[in-house]
């Protein structure tokens, strides 16, 4: 193309300033202001609305203590691998190899644990744990070199594994079940001594609240610091009595499950506490790193990240790492739960990871994803699968249904998304 | 005293495969100048610009800095002098807020932790500076206009104490509105000091903003003009046939004419 010139004269009249604010909701600015994400909202209230929906169709069992602690326990294994997946996502890469690598290392521990090192001993689960997290790393450190600095794509390097760990599993023992496994390992499946009691869980439930509460009062006294707005004492007091209501209401929910035949409390399972507690750890401390800032710089813009300087290899082969590192969690808990090392564990769970995440708000385009709703979005195709099961509909129905759900719930995010940036 | 240019690119060649991109072509560039840079699609601007923001190393030729010969070999080394470039693409990440973007690949820490509170004041601060008014600092900047996203990635340069910017194409993805915006930002930072290697296809932009022009025409230069004693159409006759005007050229060696700015 040749310097242009324009005519002169022809400056058409100043372009009004954009009106963006006339075209948000009053729920949205409410929501933002309390802080609160107005898409985490809409999926609790999906999740409220399932929740309330299967409760007459599964004769009012759905909404029981029973069930719903049973729920939790069966969304921890999607739930702890969720939190990578958005990562990955966000990074604009994909990992399907998830569900094999858990069966994988699920495998080789219930191997090495029952047939290497002798069974109850107090280091034995100790041992295989460290083998399985650190051949989850591994694992993931491979992934991450292949799609890195070999430049393959991520699509293929993990749909390869997805094959190969498969058969893997198969042939840690040429395909046959190890049962069983170790009784101190079991704990981890939330199992019957797998959730810590109501006392534990009570304390376990105020240390949250202390930890909100901090960081409440030390994000607002740090705003202030810097001159920055902060919310009325009276919203901020809302919001916080909110968030502590929640954390009380899910112990006393815990809690309120006793053991069979007697009126003992089972407390928060260890599963549940492990997806929570990384959940939260990565929302908040794993939020408030460089690292993070930098996948998502990655997945809104690489060449941008690249011209700041990101090392964008690097930071993609440690987002690969650390979902070895979670699959590998998922492998404990699943074993553990099963009190046996198989090797179908896991399959197909890496669908559910994605749609977990992708419920969950997480953008396959990259650059957009929380935490949060990823786990919100793991309870949701959890409660999806718990009710229909309650309700006695045969498998490939409930595959029929969620594989629905998870089209509907991107379209909307879809048209969510069209609304919110014009 | 002597005053060194700010920049001065001298001899530069730089060759892809057997195609010359640009071939001895010297310019330089004094404080609070602004030098356009015109040219056909392939005349070798951004060739010469890449080379000096980092991105490509030349063949042959320096660059002095100040007087002093400069090492620039990756986009790093750039910046350590005080070459900063703003891209025509506008090279943001959409979905990160604006501070992030201002502090990208160079956050202000807190221990391991971001200082989100640090990185937002002084964001605030820049954009105040640049009389840059945004909705708000924590959205996101895909729902910024052209010009606020301009003038985010221009912070971003400043608030590193950038002495020497280059601006690539910086009105072409911009309304008429936001390009003035941007055009009032090219003659603060001008004011400020800063030097600026202007590349734009608009002949209007670089009249209003540049003091000298550079024309390039298949990898060499045609010649360095001064905006004041030449014609929109004597730039255009150097850009399209590559012949000189009779008055207002700058020979390498003289001093240049700053116009005066606010």
């Amino acid at each position: 193309m040749s310097a242009e010139t324009t005519a002169p004269g022809q400056a058409p009249a100043e372009a009004p300033p954009p009106t963006r604010f006339g075209r948000i909701n009053v729920f949205t600015r409410l929501a933002a202001w309390a802080g609160l994400d107005p898409r985490l909202l809409g999926m609790l209230a999906a999740l409220a609305v399932i929740w309330i929906g299967f409760h007459p169709l599964t004769e009012r069992t759905f909404l029981t203590p029973r069930n719903l602690w049973n729920l939790m326990v069966q969304s921890s294994v999607v739930g702890v691998m969720v939190g990578g997946m958005v990562l990955v996502i966000v990074a604009r890469q994909i990992d399907l190899s998830v569900g094999s690598v858990l069966g994988f290392v699920g495998m080789v521990m219930a191997f090495i644990q029952a047939q290497v090192f002798p069974l109850e001993v107090w280091w034995n689960p100790l041992a295989t744990i460290l083998v399985g997290l650190s051949l989850g790393a591994l694992i993931g450190a491979f992934h991450g070199y292949l799609i890195a600095y070999l430049e393959v794509p991520s699509f293929i390097v993990t749909l390869g594994s997805l094959l190969a760990f498969r058969g893997g599993a198969w042939l840690v023992t040429s395909g046959r079940t190890i049962a069983p496994l170790d009784t101190t390992y079991q704990i981890f499946g939330g199992g019957v001594n797998g959730s810590i009691g109501a006392t534990a869980s009570w304390i376990a439930g105020i240390v949250a609240m202390a930890l909100i509460v901090w960081y409440f009062l030390s994000s607002r006294a740090r705003r202030r610091r810097y001159g920055f707005t902060v919310r009325p004492l009276w919203g901020e007091s809302l919001v916080l009595s909110l968030n502590l209501a929640f954390v009380a209401g899910f112990v006393w929910l815990m809690n309120s499950y006793p053991y069979p035949g007697t009126t003992e409390p089972r407390g928060l399972p260890v599963p549940v506490l492990i997806m929570l507690g990384l959940g939260v750890l990565m929302s908040t401390v794993l939020r408030s790193t460089k690292f993070w800032r930098y996948v998502f710089a990655i997945g809104g813009n690489p060449e941008a990240a690249r011209f700041s300087g990101i090392p964008t290899r690097r930071i993609t082969l440690i987002v690969f790492m650390i979902m070895g590192v979670l699959a590998a969690v998922a492998g404990i808990i699943a074993t553990a739960r099963l009190n046996a090392g198989t090797n179908s564990a896991g399959e197909l769970s890496e669908l559910s990871v994605i749609a977990a995440a992708v419920i969950g708000g997480t953008s396959l385009s990259g650059g957009v994803g929380s935490i949060p709703g990823a786990l919100i979005g793991a309870v949701l195709m959890e409660s999806l699968r718990n009710g229909m099961v309650l309700m006695d509909l045969p498998s490939a129905m409930q595959n029929v249904v969620q594989g629905s759900v998870l089209v509907l719930a991107v379209w909307l995010d879809v048209i969510y998304q069209r609304y919110r940036r014009r | 005293m002597q005053t060194f240019p700010l920049v001065e690119m001298r001899s530069i060649y730089k060759a892809f495969g057997g195609v010359h991109a640009v071939e001895d072509v010297t310019v330089d560039l004094y404080r609070g100048e602004v030098v356009g840079l015109v040219g056909h699609n392939g005349a070798g601007k951004s060739t010469l610009i890449k080379i000096l923001s980092g991105v490509f190393e030349a063949d042959s030729g320096q660059i002095f800095i100040e007087g002093e010969e400069a090492t620039i070999r990756n986009p790093r080394d750039a910046r350590r002098y005080g070459i900063e470039t703003i891209y025509q693409n506008l090279a943001l990440a959409d979905n990160l807020d604006c501070p992030a973007n201002v502090f990208l690949g160079r956050e202000l820490m807190r221990g391991f932790a971001l200082n989100e509170d640090a990185m937002e004041a002084e964001t605030r601060k820049v954009l105040d500076r640049l009389r840059i008014r945004v909705p708000s600092l924590r959205e996101s900047v895909i729902n910024l206009s052209g010009g606020q996203r301009q003038a985010v990635a221009i912070g971003r340069a400043l608030y590193f104490n950038a002495r020497i910017l280059i601006m690539d194409e910086p009105t072409a993805a911009l309304g008429p509105a936001e390009a003035r915006q941007v055009g009032q930002l090219i003659k603060q930072l001008k004011a400020e000091g800063v030097g600026i290697f202007l590349i734009s296809h608009d002949i209007h932009d670089v009249f209003e903003y540049a003091d000298r022009i550079s024309v390039l025409k298949t990898g060499r230069l045609v010649g360095t003009v001064r905006k004041t004693e030449v014609t929109q159409d004597d730039v255009l006759t150097m850009i399209i046939a590559g012949m000189l005007p009779h008055r207002g050229v700058v020979t390498p060696a003289a001093q240049p004419q700053i116009s005066p700015s606010a």
